[in-house]
């Protein structure tokens, strides 16, 4: 990967939430690279920082994003944040927990500050969830699309899919039983909360094709239809 | 003008891509398009025999990527069919033989002196699948109407979205009107409820596409037969012909429509 011994710094600055480091547009290994030598040679510095990287027009692709995170949580660093200008790269990076230029600035910009009510983080995704996609989040997802077969969403919170759940789902992941999965229709391959199985297949059979909200009351995985509020 | 380069491709094997690239390719070059297909599928490859140009193969993809001979020697012209030409693939090689960059610059050499580049992509997800994207600017995903095919073609068409290689168009092949009334098939609504990619042909259950296969001569030459017609259908389609499609809005609609195909012998 490195032939190349030079080490070109990219340029650092300090904002509200952490670190912007602003990356060029060659090859990504090689930029990749560059960045971990930098922080290698500041581990100090670094050490405990939270980074955003700047990324221009550039399109990252998840499995690349990922890789860049890893390694950065190798050196205590943690990605939160890539700012690009590619919708694509956007999408990815929310898909893995990231924020983008877009949340970056509402925050930023917005006279709201964030989170001044008491909700929790979602994760907004709008698109068609398929076969072979894992997605993991600390915090609540909200799928604007289908969920289809061989797909798989975890969440620390709930997780509100408008429109077909047909994959799988496992919310509260880390244990919390008050989190709901809701959906339009209910179909799954396997839906948990917490460490509860849905099981009843003949109940969902019965469903008919209506929205419904999944909960545990009282140590049980409860259907309801969503149309009302609890 | 350069060529439209085209990958067709489905995940799970069988379904119908060497037949889709033979037939496809076939009908553009008897609209009269110079079309050159490219088997993809190193170690095991099928387009020259579907072609029925098996017995013509002296060079093939790997030679050319390889350096053994030029782009030229390769592509086998067909003699039936004016402007068709086939680069085989390697039958003694794998898939590691060539990469997406290979790729990429083969289409790239041959673009100017061709209208249309069909790549007939291998079985799977793996390395002989992203050699046969990285060119394309369009991916053609075909199915069959079966529960496996269709989640096989989601995985494929999620891949295709996040390579920025979308929209994927659909082809459904291999439907056949009497099981869907017997409620046995998944029907083509079924299809593309879960998917939802646009689609650009629906070709029916035949069975002279395999004895066309058999013989080397692509169905779509047959002029009677109903997958021919379709194929045809999706050639014209590809040229940005308005073909309409079979009316997916009626419910009942559908085994009525087909059946129209199979009386009239058209869709």
């Amino acid at each position: 990967m490195n032939k190349d011994k030079k080490i070109i710094s990219f340029p650092i600055k300090g904002f509200k939430e952490g670190l912007l480091i602003t990356l060029s547009d060659e090859d990504w290994d090689q930029v990749q690279f560059q960045l971990l030598s930098q922080i290698e040679e500041k581990t100090k510095f670094f050490s405990g920082a939270k980074v955003a990287v700047e990324i221009g027009e550039r399109v990252l692709h998840a499995a690349e994003m990922a890789g860049l995170r890893d390694e950065l949580s190798d050196r205590g660093v943690k990605l939160f944040a890539v700012l690009s200008n590619s919708q694509v790269t956007d999408v990815n990076a929310e898909s893995l927990g990231l924020k983008t230029r877009k949340s970056v600035l509402r925050e930023n910009t917005s006279g709201f500050g964030p989170a001044v009510l008491d909700g929790k983080a979602a994760v907004l995704l709008q698109k068609t969830i398929r076969s072979g996609t894992s997605i993991k989040f600390a915090g609540n997802v909200i799928v604007d699309g289908d969920v289809n077969p061989g797909a798989e969403i975890f969440s620390t919170g709930s997780i509100f899919i408008w429109g077909k759940l047909r994959g799988s789902v496992h919310a509260g992941m880390e244990g919390s039983e008050s989190e709901t999965v809701c959906a339009m229709e209910l179909d799954p391959i396997n839906l948990r909360i917490a460490n509860i199985l849905l099981k009843d297949n003949k109940l969902i059979r019965k469903l008919k094709r209506k929205p419904v909200r999944i909960t545990i009351d009282n140590g049980k995985l409860t259907i309801n239809y969503w149309d009302n509020k609890k | 003008m350069a060529a439209k380069i085209i990958t067709i491709s489905s995940g799970k094997g069988g379904v119908g891509k060497t037949t889709a690239t033979a037939n496809i390719s076939v009908a553009l070059a008897q609209l009269g398009q110079r079309v050159v297909c490219i088997d993809s599928d190193i170690g095991l490859r099928n387009l020259d025999v579907v072609l029925g140009l098996e017995n013509r193969i002296v060079y093939d993809l790997v030679d050319v990527i390889e350096g053994r001979c030029r782009i030229r020697q390769a592509m086998i012209k067909d003699k039936r069919f004016e402007g068709l030409f086939l680069i085989p693939a390697a039958q003694t090689r794998d898939k590691s033989a060539i990469s997406p960059n290979d790729m990429i610059q083969l289409c790239n050499e041959i673009r100017e002196e061709t209208d249309w580049i069909l790549i007939d992509s291998p079985a799977g997800i793996e390395r002989g699948f992203k050699n046969a994207i990285a060119p394309a600017e369009e991916i053609l995903v075909i199915t069959n109407p079966d529960v496996s095919a269709v989640r096989d073609a989601d995985r494929i068409i999620g891949i295709i979205e996040s390579e920025e290689k979308g929209p994927a168009r659909l082809i459904i092949n291999r439907l056949n009107p009497e099981m869907i009334k017997r409620g046995e098939m998944l029907t083509a609504e079924d299809v593309l409820e879960l998917l939802a990619v646009e689609l650009i042909g629906i070709v029916p259950e035949d069975e002279s596409v395999l004895i066309s296969t058999n013989i080397g001569r692509p169905v779509v030459t047959h002029e009677k037969s109903i997958a021919g017609q379709a194929f045809r259908n999706i050639a014209g389609r590809l040229m940005g012909n308005d073909i309409p499609l079979i009316d997916l809005e009626y419910k009942d609609g559908i085994f009525h429509r087909i059946s129209r195909v199979f009386n009239f012998g058209g869709e």
